[in-house]
């Protein structure tokens, strides 16, 4: 019990202490990097839904830019109105010569509408078409490719749709968020913090919604979906349920994206995008939330120091990564962390601490799968 | 004493098979069998390979259809709930392949299956926590894992998995457990240790069990079901099944034929 308490203690010390260490980023990194890094922060939040919905659900959504477009989108709209005059149309619908603003875009001049469907939105969605698939009792494979269709799809309605969605270009050129100017370096500053806490917040939601039964049911369902249908389990209902917190997370992610960058378009929420998303969680290790995040970050910096030096190499490194990861590390960053811990433990710390219990310190690395991807 | 006999001889059927019929493409896997077993019962089916067992026990759990025929159990017909709902009525079917959660530890297996709400909404609370804990641990006690509490399931050796599987059958409290060849790959006195269990256990559940292995069959000590050809051969004691000659030609007599071939 005293163990465990300290661990407790120290994991929480651990996880303070990087809070702090990234609040204080804008204090001692460049602006420019500061804006990446709120940019991907919010993108993390997207990859520990992911996390929960790949790693431990065993769901693979090719598909999660969908719904992390219908948070950014359902944003962007009450921006778009926000910086309007009474009764002025947005410059889109001007161009393609609508003459009024359509019904269901004027209700998000309210900003508690536009915030509440922002999360509602795509969570809605992904319970619908996580409860049209799963209770059909198909998935695997075919769920994947449902999600990537769904994605081709919906970026080929917003470019089509180009009165209603703003078209290729998306929805851009927003005024102020509540009254606070986007542009002003101080609501940059305010909005990077709102990004670290909704993170914070997020990941601590997932880590108790994993600790409770559901967790290990999820779990139990992506290893014997058939054992637990035999025990009484109806699985489909826990897919739905992880599939739409999953998508609540991707629609905070866009949301927040889309008051980063301050645009938001269908280049951002297609095919190749969600199949990015999976890459990030894949890197940092699926079934672990902290890798979720820094998979997300590691995969995004290196995004732009690669690309802003050798704009056609991107793409070769990132095919590069997905097949190292899944043919060397199928656990990713968190899989080498935890099998370096197993095998060496916190030896490093272990001059600063009372000797422990010599059970807890051997060089056995029992159920370790890196390097080779098996289960000992 | 007095009353249990009563209520014994009170109670209904606790299942019941009325001209059951499971047919693949044609061929009949389970030709119109007719088949009940009370409360408290241990039943052995046995009868040579393709005799219809599993499949028998597919249809009553409801992973196949059946082409005719009703299954009752406790006088309600169950013959076209989905799966997870038939075993909320209280079945739980234990596998011929051990399926057990190879991730998760021994304890949790248990607590999985010992929760008496399967609902998603059920699964953010730990209401009846400590009653599930304490059946958990009793249950560890009985099929003899306390020691491996916290190992991971896939760890176990063969006939501990097998236990573990018996054991999570019996955490969800099914009245009617189903166990497919529960002794396979079992050595002798392994096999007569699970023989032992199931009887200690007849009291609170009723066993539905196949085997092959007759000595197995005998440990047991329940009445025993003949399948041939997905008919139904011969219904009795061990002592009457095993000398009859009707199974003896199709079942025992075969036995005796491989141990020719083979020698």
């Amino acid at each position: 019990m005293q163990s465990r308490l300290d661990l407790l203690r120290s994991k929480a010390l651990r996880y303070g202490i990087t809070l702090l260490v990234f609040a204080a980023a804008p204090y001692f990194l460049s602006s420019y990097d500061v804006s990446l890094l709120g940019r991907f922060l919010a993108m993390s939040i997207l990859a520990l839904g992911l996390s929960l919905v790949w790693g431990w659900g065993g769901i693979l959504s090719l598909g999660q830019g969908v719904f992390f477009g219908l948070g950014g989108y359902a944003i962007a709209m009450h921006l778009k109105l926000a910086a309007l005059a009474p009764g002025d149309l947005p410059d889109f619908m001007v161009w393609t010569g609508m003459d009024h603003l359509p019904g269901w875009w004027s209700v998000f001049h309210n900003t508690k509408f536009a915030l509440v469907a922002a999360i509602a939105a795509p969570s809605l969605a992904a319970a619908g078409l996580a409860w049209l698939v799963f209770h059909r009792r198909v998935g695997g494979v075919y769920f994947a490719l449902i999600t990537q269709a769904l994605a081709l799809a919906f970026g080929t309605l917003l470019i089509s749709q180009q009165s209603y969605t703003g078209g290729f270009n998306g929805l851009t050129d927003f005024g102020a968020l509540f009254g606070f100017p986007l542009a002003d370096p101080r609501t940059e500053r305010l909005l990077y913090w709102l990004t670290l806490a909704l993170l914070a917040l997020v990941f601590a939601a997932l880590q108790w919604v994993l600790s409770t039964d559901f967790g290990k049911i999820l779990m139990a369902i992506r290893d014997g979906e058939n054992r637990m249908r035999f025990l009484g389990y109806n699985p489909a209902p826990y897919k739905v349920v992880a599939f739409a917190i999953g998508g609540a997370c991707a629609g905070v992610a866009g949301a927040l994206f889309t008051l980063h960058v301050g645009v938001i378009s269908p280049a951002m929420v297609g095919v190749v995008p969600s199949i990015e998303m999976v890459i990030w969680v894949a890197v940092g290790g699926r079934s672990s939330l902290l890798g979720a995040i820094i998979g997300t970050l590691l995969v995004n910096f290196g995004k732009d120091r690669i690309s802003s030096a050798l704009p056609e190499l991107w793409l070769f490194v990132m095919g590069l990564l997905f097949v190292v990861v899944v043919m060397i590390l199928p656990r990713g960053l968190s899989g080498i962390g935890e099998h370096w811990q197993r095998l060496h433990g916190w030896r490093f710390l272990a001059k600063f601490r009372k000797p422990s219990d010599p059970k807890q310190g051997g060089r056995t690395c029992v159920g370790c799968t890196w390097p080779y991807g098996r289960r000992s | 004493m007095a009353v249990w006999e009563a209520k014994l001889e009170m109670s209904e059927d606790l299942l019941r098979i009325e001209n059951l019929t499971v047919s693949f493409d044609g061929f009949k896997a389970v030709d119109n069998v007719n088949f009940s077993m009370r409360a408290g019962e241990v039943r052995v089916l046995i009868g040579p390979n393709g005799a219809g067992k599993s499949t028998l026990l597919d249809a009553i759990i409801g992973r196949v259809r059946p082409s005719a025929g009703k299954v009752l159990f406790k006088g309600e017909d169950i013959t076209r709930l989905e799966e997870f709902k038939i075993v909320r009525k209280g079945i739980c079917r234990k596998f011929q392949a051990p399926g057990i959660l190879e991730g998760l530890t021994v304890r949790e297996n248990l607590v999985l299956a010992a929760r008496p709400n399967r609902d998603w909404w059920a699964s953010f609370t730990r209401r009846e926590r400590s009653r599930i804990d304490k059946d958990v641990e009793e249950i560890l006690e009985i099929i003899g894992l306390v020691g491996k509490r916290d190992a991971r399931a896939g760890q176990l050796s063969h006939g501990q998995k097998q236990w573990l599987e018996i054991g999570i059958v019996v955490a969800s409290n099914a009245e009617l457990l189903l166990l497919d060849e529960p002794a396979a790959g079992m050595s002798h006195a392994e096999a007569a240790q699970t023989a032992e269990l199931v009887r200690r256990l007849s009291a609170w559940h009723g066993f539905l069990v196949i085997d092959h292995d007759m000595a197995f069959v005998e440990q047991l000590g329940g009445s025993v079901t003949v399948l041939h050809q997905g008919r139904l051969l011969k219904e009795g004691s061990f002592e009457e099944v095993r000398t009859d000659p009707e199974v003896a030609a199709i079942y025992l007599g075969r036995a005796q034929e491989l141990r020719c071939a083979y020698s």
